[in-house]
Order: structure tokens, then C-alpha cells, then sequence
């Protein structure tokens, strides 16, 4: 005899009765670490069994590096059109679409001013989540805008790049951005400015042969990956078995295009001494 | 002479005309009129050709094996003037990148271009055009050493893109194009670029930064090669026609664009058909706007380049 018997056949839950398991109460990292959501929060969004660094966007690296989470938005509305009426398996404007009702977001990159440890700072903050984090005519001009912003009001920028490279829905305009940051960058230089450059998982493409690379410093979070060519494209180019390690922050570092390798939870104190001992202000402690 | 598929029609004929030529010298019948109608339809079935490229068949002549290459044009604009500088002062010397100084009349330039090979073992020689990390950084060189001495700079591309090798990634493939790209947006001398093939991406935008962006009829000049934004978008290589469709990346469409300042005519039949009138009509477009960028202070120079730069991209809001 069954220990359970069901006495009507069928599922007779209606759905609106349905119990749902909440999401994202747990965290699963890589090598197998399970952490609960709030102490993730709580801990940077770094997994503290195996210090990996759990991929996340503007809205957490804001709350991370602004006090009390308090900063202006910039340029907010600013949204992309589809110039070219790119059409792949789908088309761009529907592409578009979905990323913004799936993520609430407008576009890939989110620009911000906001005092950090006391002090004004511009952080332009990329999202992975919206299309791969690629940067089209959007993330160009917002970023452009950002460093006017720095231009014109005397303010260390701070770039947090997270992105596959250059958005191909929007082709040569893509590529362009690369130039139009470029030139805004050259002129922060110009104005000795400090332009801070964190390379944080991954960061790939037309971002690392743009803004990604021309850091006053530049410095990644561990284990990111940054590179030109992505992996995939390298070993099918050369044939050959990539190095253990390949374009990992660790590698770069090692290969001397990275100033230093920063766990998020000392990410805030040390941009910021770095800021006080370049522009050779009172260090805040 | 090797003919693209597309071309086939032009083959024909000109094999035709060929034969009719022959039988003309080499018997007594009068085939002049024959020739001259053979000849006729020649012409036309060409200007019916290249006035309906695709984007596909532009990026097919880009690539033509035939057309010609930087070290072409700059045989034929500098002679013996030329004077080829080596190396990155670093690593090594890059022979998918050509640097020198030269002549044009009294005028000194310094050319920069990456260089394709004409044959398998020179193709190999020169990277298949597609430069390292040292590459981008002889050409920031060399543009600065222009800058030092008041020399304007002339960029000659055609890559199928950045080399995307081990080593390229060790020595920092993309901090040498985001260097060489930041430096030219401030570069105080002026820089004329001209697209001689392909464009591809940060390849061609690592010594594609300048005052004046032209490009030759027959190229292409994009984020990706068609058949890479086949192999990622459409998930197969079998879409390269469309993805050049919709990446919208031949003259015509990048001047609509406003990315690319003039577009240059080439002789009917692509660049490699008359190499001479293609030479004549890139130098006349060089020394056109050279005349032009000359009288720009280089205060005035470098804030209408990065004037340009910020004019691009689209967007709302």
C-alpha cells in the first residue's frame, strides 16, 4: 500500500493560489559557495567563502561608492534610436525594447555625481545586463556628457566599464564612440583632471581600445576578464591552446596594463586615496 | 587579371573583344566594326555592373587581390622621396604597418597605412594587414614625430582588422588602439585618412582618427567584417550578405551617416582597373584638403577634429 494516495487526479491549485518560491534569496558562486542574498549585499556582492566577485550593475556599484547612496543621475533620458533599422534574426528596436522592460534600464551606461567619502565625484557605470553591456551612440554621448560634467565643475571621473565591446546594432556608429570618448578624455587629461578606470568583469572589445585603457590608472576587480579579442576569437585566430590565466585582471596586471587589483570592499577607499594623493589634498580617512 | 564572380559577364566579353583583335591582326577580315560593337557592349555591361553593387559585392572589390595596396599609393605619390622608418622603439618592428616620410611637390608628409600582401608568402610577411600592438604604436610614433616638426600625417587603411593573436593580447592590443586613437584626436598637425579597402573596426580607427575621413568608392568601413556579424548575430557564417546590408558600411552609406567626410570615385571597373587614375585622383584628394587644413592654426585644427568626433551618434531624450 502507498503511503500517499491522491485521491483526485490532476493539479487542482488554481494559479492564482499557486505558492511561488521567492528568486534570489540564495547565491550560488562558481566553485559552489552558497551565500544568502542579504549577507551578499552586505558583504559588496562578493561571495566571502571564496571571494569571488558576483557580476553586478550601476544601481549596486552607486550604492557602493556614493555616500549613503545619495548622487544626481545624469542625463537620464537619454535613449537610443535604431539610425541604421538594424534587423539580425531580430530587429534592434524590439531588441531594445526587451532589454528595458527586463532590465528598467534606458540603456547600457548610467552616469551619476554624488559625494564619495565626502567629496564630489562623476561615475559613469556600464550594465551588462542591457545587451551584452555594448556601447552604442547612447553610451558614447552619456559618457561624453559625464566628463563635461567633470570638465566644467573640476571633478575626478570615475568609469566602471562592463561590457562586451562595441554595439553592433548600431555599426559604424558604434565604433565611433570610440573616437568621441577618446577626444573628451584627451581634453579631461588636458585640464588635469584624475580619470580613474575600473575594468570589472568582462571588459572586452571597443571599450578596452577606448576609455577601458587610458586610465590616469586603470585597475580591475579580481578575476575580471579584459581583453581586446575575446578568448573564443583568439584561439580560433591562432590555433593554439590559450595560456592558463589568459586576460584574466591577474594577467594583466602581470603584463603591466593594470595599476593595481582592487577587492570591491576596498574599492571606495582607495579610489579615493588615490584621488587625495594625485590632486595632493588632505588624505581622508 | 582574376575576376569576382559578379564580374563574369565583363570576362566574357573581354575575351571575346580579345579574340576578335586576334583574328583582325592575324587574317584579312575587316572586324573593326565587329571589335568596335564587342567593345561597346563591354562598356556598357560594366557601367550596368558597378552602378548596382551590393554592399556584399563592394566588400568583394575591398578586397580584390588585384587592387592596390598602401605601399602602391605610396610609390606612386612619393617616388623616390619616400623614406621608410622602422619600429616601435619597444618590441619589434610591425611589417603590417608602414611608416616613412615623403614628397608631394615641396610638401613633406608622413604616411602611415597598414600593408597587405600580393602573394601567400607575402601575405604572410605582412600579417594578412593586420597589425600588432607594436604596429599601432610605430604609427603613434611617427605621428608624433610629425607633430614635432609641424608635418601633416596622411593614413592609408585597409585591414581586415587588429591582430587578435596571444601576443597582441600580452602587449596590449587594445591600450595600443585607445592610445593611438586618444593621441590622434589631439595630434596638432593635420591628419588626412583615406580608406584604400577595408575598414575593419578598431583596427582601422587605431590610424583612422582625423581631420578629413575619405573613403574610396569600392570600401567598406564598419564595427565588424560581415561575415564575423554573420557568425555572432545570425549564429552561422551563411548571413555575410545580409550583415553587410544591414551594417550599412559602404562610402555611400557612412557619408549619409556623416562618419566619413567625402567619398572618391573610382575608375569604372574598381580601383585595380586603372591603378594609374586611382593614384591621381587619391593624391588630387589629398593635396585638395591638405590646402584646406593648412590654414587652420592647430588650436582651430584640433578643436573642430574633436567638434566632429562629439557631433557623432544618434540617440533620443
Amino acid at each position: 500500500m502507498a503511503w500517499f494516495k491522491r485521491k483526485e487526479k490532476g493539479i487542482q491549485t488554481k494559479t492564482e493560489e499557486k505558492k511561488d518560491t521567492p528568486k534570489g534569496l540564495w547565491y550560488k558562486s562558481p566553485t559552489g559557495k552558497i551565500v544568502e542574498a542579504e549577507e551578499l549585499a552586505k558583504n559588496f556582492y562578493v561571495s566571502p567563502e571564496d571571494d569571488y566577485h558576483v557580476r553586478i550593475g550601476s544601481n549596486e556599484y552607486f550604492s557602493i561608492l556614493f555616500d549613503d547612496n545619495k548622487f544626481k543621475e545624469l542625463d537620464a533620458n537619454l535613449m537610443s534610436k535604431d539610425p541604421l533599422k538594424f534587423e539580425d534574426t531580430k530587429k534592434y528596436s524590439d531588441r531594445l525594447k526587451q532589454a528595458q522592460e527586463k532590465t528598467g534600464l534606458k540603456d547600457a551606461v548610467r552616469t551619476a555625481v554624488g559625494k564619495s567619502k565626502g567629496k564630489k565625484l562623476v561615475i559613469a557605470c556600464m550594465d551588462f545586463a542591457f545587451i551584452g553591456g555594448s556601447m552604442g551612440s547612447v553610451v558614447g554621448e552619456k559618457i561624453a556628457r559625464a566628463i563635461d560634467y567633470s570638465l566644467k565643475n573640476k571633478i575626478p571621473f570615475m568609469m566602471i566599464s562592463k561590457s562586451g565591446g562595441a554595439r553592433m546594432m548600431e555599426a559604424a556608429l558604434s565604433l565611433m564612440q570610440l573616437a568621441k570618448t577618446s577626444a573628451k578624455l584627451a581634453q579631461l587629461a588636458e585640464a588635469k583632471i584624475p580619470y580613474i578606470s575600473l575594468c570589472t568583469d568582462p571588459t572586452t572589445g571597443g571599450t578596452t581600445a577606448s576609455y577601458a585603457m587610458l586610465g590616469d590608472i586603470n585597475i580591475a576587480e579580481p578575476g575580471a576578464l579584459i581583453g581586446f579579442a575575446g578568448p573564443r576569437v583568439v584561439k580560433e585566430a591562432t590555433g593554439k591552446d590559450l595560456p592558463d590565466g589568459f586576460q584574466t585582471a591577474e594577467f594583466v596586471l602581470e603584463h603591466g596594463f593594470l595599476d593595481f587589483i582592487i577587492h570591491r570592499r576596498d574599492l571606495k577607499d582607495r579610489v579615493n586615496l588615490y584621488i587625495d594623493l594625485v590632486t595632493n589634498q588632505p588624505y581622508r580617512a | 587579371m582574376e575576376y569576382l564572380d559578379f564580374e563574369l559577364p565583363i570576362k566574357e566579353l573581354e575575351e571575346q573583344l580579345d579574340k576578335c583583335k586576334v583574328i583582325g591582326s592575324e587574317s584579312d577580315i575587316d572586324v573593326t566594326d565587329t571589335c568596335k560593337q564587342i567593345e561597346k557592349k563591354l562598356n556598357d555591361t560594366k557601367k550596368e555592373i558597378y552602378k548596382n553593387l551590393t554592399a556584399w559585392q563592394r566588400v568583394q572589390l575591398s578586397r580584390h587581390p588585384s587592387r592596390p595596396y598602401t605601399l602602391d599609393y605610396i610609390k606612386a605619390l612619393f617616388g623616390d622621396t619616400f623614406l621608410e622608418l622602422h619600429g616601435d622603439r619597444n618590441v619589434k618592428d610591425d611589417k603590417a604597418m608602414i611608416g616613412g616620410l615623403g614628397k608631394i611637390g615641396d610638401q613633406s608628409f608622413m604616411v602611415i597605412g597598414t600593408q597587405k600582401g600580393y602573394n601567400t608568402k607575402t601575405r604572410q610577411y605582412r600579417n594578412f594587414g593586420m597589425a600588432n600592438p607594436e604596429g599601432y604604436r610605430k604609427a603613434l610614433r611617427l605621428m608624433k614625430m610629425a607633430e614635432k616638426f609641424g608635418i601633416p600625417v596622411i593614413s592609408l587603411i585597409d585591414t581586415p582588422g587588429a591582430y587578435p593573436g596571444i601576443e597582441a593580447e600580452e602587449r596590449g592590443q587594445g591600450e595600443a588602439i585607445a592610445r593611438n586613437i586618444l593621441e590622434m584626436t589631439r595630434l596638432k598637425v593635420p591628419v588626412v585618412v583615406m580608406i584604400i579597402g577595408e575598414g575593419a573596426s578598431g583596427g582601422a580607427l587605431g590610424i583612422g582618427v582625423g581631420d578629413k575621413v575619405m573613403m574610396l568608392e569600392n570600401t567598406w568601413y564598419s564595427v565588424i567584417s560581415p561575415e564575423s556579424c554573420s557568425s555572432i548575430l545570425w549564429r552561422s557564417w551563411e548571413y555575410k550578405e545580409q550583415a553587410a546590408e544591414a551594417l550599412k558600411l559602404t562610402a555611400k552609406d557612412m557619408k549619409k551617416l556623416k562618419l566619413v567626410d567625402e567619398i572618391i570615385k573610382e575608375p569604372l571597373g574598381g580601383a585595380h582597373s586603372n591603378r594609374e587614375a586611382t593614384y591621381k585622383a587619391v593624391e588630387k584628394a589629398i593635396l585638395k584638403n591638405y590646402d584646406e587644413l593648412k590654414k587652420l592654426s592647430p588650436e582651430e585644427l584640433v578643436n573642430s577634429r574633436m567638434d566632429k568626433y562629439a557631433e557623432m551618434g544618434v540617440y533620443k531624450g
